[in-house]
């Protein structure tokens, strides 16, 4: 082999390495996650974006359909759809109510369940229960619950408010907020107790010598060591619930009353699949994603400060 | 992090994955190709019992043109499995459960063969079902659906509780708006029963076909939502009708939120809107009698018309032997399988001859002469585009109106009419 050879080959190989890295066998181990990624996530994703562009609408393989580009014309149209903002209200509302009570209740139910107390596998199962139980038994015993016929308004009589709950405008949102609560508390409740492990005990024996109640001591040694699993519970549920469907799909008949509880994902299925309008379905389901990112980002702005 | 490098080539790999999948096989059109087909039909027990013994008729004298028959896919709704089959290229050559209201996005989908493209299509359709097959026909003047059968829709109710309530049950006072009204007042308050009658009042697109609709053609001598792109609904009749309803709703004669269970068969509501498909259901469970739905003013049971809730047949673009798939068709629909039809499930064939071609079955089975009577006179959903939104925006006029009251009918029915009137036209 020449000098020149050697040196050409020298060279390609350098190439390569620069191309594919010290170790190229690290592409193969991660290959099926990849292609897992994108073919589910990426894929998709990209391709939500493309649709949005356009008056799409799926049809058959091979079939000749003329979809004409309309550039940000969906994007328009959904900001200015009414429906797009009573749904975007609702979440404001979901999210004011579900993100406090979330984090909350799981805190101290999870700082209970850390202690002590008597039936504590009990009320840890019970806990998780509903957050494993169907979405759609668990919406049948609400409903049972809270419908005009159901056993909270003859619990409360005369007090039961007309229209009941789940037909009510200005109660049907709140009533969502409280079941997505009720039935996540369980995975939340989990999030806490394993954080509360990695709180040091040395911290709460000091916070004792320094003759704190133990009301003192939760927020003086629970509430900030649990700050980063906070953080993750509160854009856990941020986003999911911000995606909320099953709810007012199941539990206020299609988003009922009077569309008073339609959420974004909502109005993507009825959009999307029922209507086959997939461009403005895709251009709502991008609008959401751009505000649970911003809300998001702040979220971690505001927690991950010192 | 990723270098520019490997988001380079991850974007290259996503790009050719989106290239692949924007290309697409052409099936070819193959109107007169004989061979194996297959088809799905629904999945209640008598349509499966009629579907397996119509495919086993065929069957055993076409050796070379065998037919599969297999049971819709399970989903939300049909439509929405159907829309989904098409988009994937997965559906079969005959779905014996093509909903009207989804033929056109089935039609722009590309996802539908014109059974009019069939030399005899047309003088098939026309002749089996007379007048009402042009109800069927898309705007483009051709059929994508054969009018299969249907379930015309009449007030069943509880002759317990209509007893109970101090009316008479085997001729009740249910022709005119205020003998309906003052018939739904006495059943809950004397009846017993917690609602009246008890129409889903959720915001389904497809709800109205069992409330409003069906009481919007009677009270118009039979007319559809739309007739040549304009909306009938915002007229005299048309608010009659939700006027109607708002009082029952006004009045807590009909609730606002849905059952749980059948209100019917657990006698919580005293009457419902059914076709003859309740009769074997509730047969056993309620003393029901029957009577055709209101009108303003009352008319006489032999002039009013009804919704059809009717099936259709679709041949589905991805078929490649259309030929077998047409000859199976007509073979399914013949006055022997209609009559199997008949017999096994109670739905009523649409045929133009429904009454005068079984009698027997008729004379053997009474409690379905008024179907078979008011089949004749059924109204179908509008063959128009944009069916399924033009549904939901009028469900959400009649929920914010009617059901709701948030606002008067008259705007909302208008408000609704000229939205509809800009959606169908596009």
């Amino acid at each position: 082999m020449t000098v020149a050879a050697a040196a050409s080959a020298r060279a390609s190989r350098t190439r390569l390495r620069s191309l594919l890295g010290e170790h190229p066998v690290g592409y193969l181990f991660v290959a099926p996650f990849v292609l897992f990624l994108v073919g589910i996530y990426a894929y998709p994703f990209f391709y939500a974006i493309y649709m949005s562009f356009f008056d799409y609408f799926f049809s058959a393989p091979g079939a000749e359909v003329v979809r004409p580009f309309v550039g940000l014309g969906n994007y328009a149209r959904v900001l200015q759809d009414p429906l797009f903002h009573i749904a975007i209200r609702n979440v404001v509302i979901f999210l004011v109510i579900n993100v406090p009570l979330t984090v909350a209740i799981s805190m101290v139910l999870a700082t209970a369940l850390n202690a002590a107390i008597p039936l504590r596998a009990f009320f840890r199962a019970a806990y998780y229960i509903p957050y494993i139980t169907a979405s759609v038994a668990a919406v049948g015993i609400w409903l049972w619950l809270f419908s005009g016929f159901g056993l909270v308004d003859k619990i409360l009589g005369p007090l039961a408010p007309n229209p009941s709950f789940l037909i009510n405008g200005l109660l049907a949102m709140p009533i969502i907020a409280l079941y997505v609560t009720w039935k996540g508390l369980g995975f939340y409740i989990l999030v806490y107790l394993a954080a509360l492990q990695t709180i040091p005990k040395e911290l709460y024996e000091a916070s004792k010598v320094d003759g704190a109640s133990p009301i003192q001591s939760f927020f003086a040694v629970t509430v900030p060591g649990l700050r980063p699993a906070t953080l993750l519970v509160v854009i856990t549920a941020v986003i999911t619930g911000a995606n909320f469907f099953t709810e007012p799909y199941l539990l206020t008949g299609g988003g009922g009353p009077d569309n008073q509880s339609v959420s974004p994902v909502f109005l993507i299925y009825r959009f999307g699949i029922e209507q086959n309008h997939p461009g403005y379905a895709a251009a709502i389901g991008l609008l959401l994603a751009v505000g649970v990112l911003i809300i998001s980002g702040i979220n971690r702005f505001v927690l991950e400060r010192p | 992090m990723m270098s520019s490098r490997h988001a380079l080539l991850a974007v290259g790999v996503v790009l050719s994955l989106g290239l692949a999948a924007c290309g697409g096989s052409s099936l070819a059109s193959t109107g007169s190709a004989k061979g194996a087909v297959k088809i799905w039909y629904s999945n209640n027990a008598e349509e499966v019992k009629w579907g397996d013994a119509v495919v086993a008729a065929w069957n055993s004298s076409h050796s070379s043109e065998q037919v599969t028959a297999e049971q819709i896919p399970a989903g939300k709704s049909s439509e929405e499995v159907i829309g989904a089959a098409i988009t994937a290229g997965t559906t079969p050559c005959l779905i014996f459960n093509t909903a009207p209201a989804a033929v056109s996005q089935f039609q722009k989908q590309g996802g539908l063969v014109s059974l009019s493209s069939f030399s005899d299509g047309n003088s098939f359709i026309d002749g089996r079902t007379g007048n009402r097959a042009a109800q069927y026909k898309s705007p483009d003047g051709s059929y994508y659906q054969m009018p299969w059968k249907s379930n015309p829709v009449m007030i069943f109710y509880n002759k317990d509780i209509f007893t109970k309530a101090g009316i008479d049950a085997t001729n009740p006072p249910l022709k005119t708006y205020a003998e309906f009204l003052s018939t739904a007042q006495a059943v809950v308050s004397k009846g017993g029963a917690k609602a009246a009658i008890w129409p889903s009042p959720t915001a389904e697109f497809y709800q109205p076909w069992f409330d409003y609709y069906p009481l919007f053609i009677a009270q118009t001598k039979g007319k559809q939502l739309v007739e040549k792109g304009e909306p009938q609904f915002n007229s005299p009749d048309g608010l009659a009708v939700a006027n109607f309803w708002k009082q029952l709703y006004t009045k807590s004669l009909v609730p606002k939120e849905g059952a749980q269970g059948d209100a019917f068969a657990t006698g919580q509501s005293a009457m419902a809107i059914v076709g003859p498909w309740a009769i074997p259901v509730y047969g056993g469970k309620v003393k029901w009698g029957v009577a055709p739905v209101p009108t303003k003013d009352g008319m006489d049971a032999s002039a009013i018309h009804t919704f059809s809730d009717e099936k259709s047949i679709g041949m589905y673009s991805s078929c490649k032997n259309r030929g077998t798939a047409w000859d199976f068709l007509k073979f399914a629909v013949s006055k022997e399988s209609d009559g199997k039809l008949l017999d096994l499930t109670g739905q009523m064939p649409m045929r133009n001859d429904l009454a005068s071609a079984y009698p027997d079955y008729f004379s053997a089975h009474p409690d379905y002469k008024l179907f078979a009577d008011q089949a004749g006179r059924s109204v179908e959903v509008p063959n128009v585009p944009n069916s399924v939104e033009m549904w939901q925006d009028f469900r959400a006029a009649y929920s914010k109106s009617v059901i709701f009251g948030n606002q008067s009918i008259d705007e909302a029915f208008k408000g609704a009419a000229d939205q509809i009137k800009t959606l169908v036209k596009s």
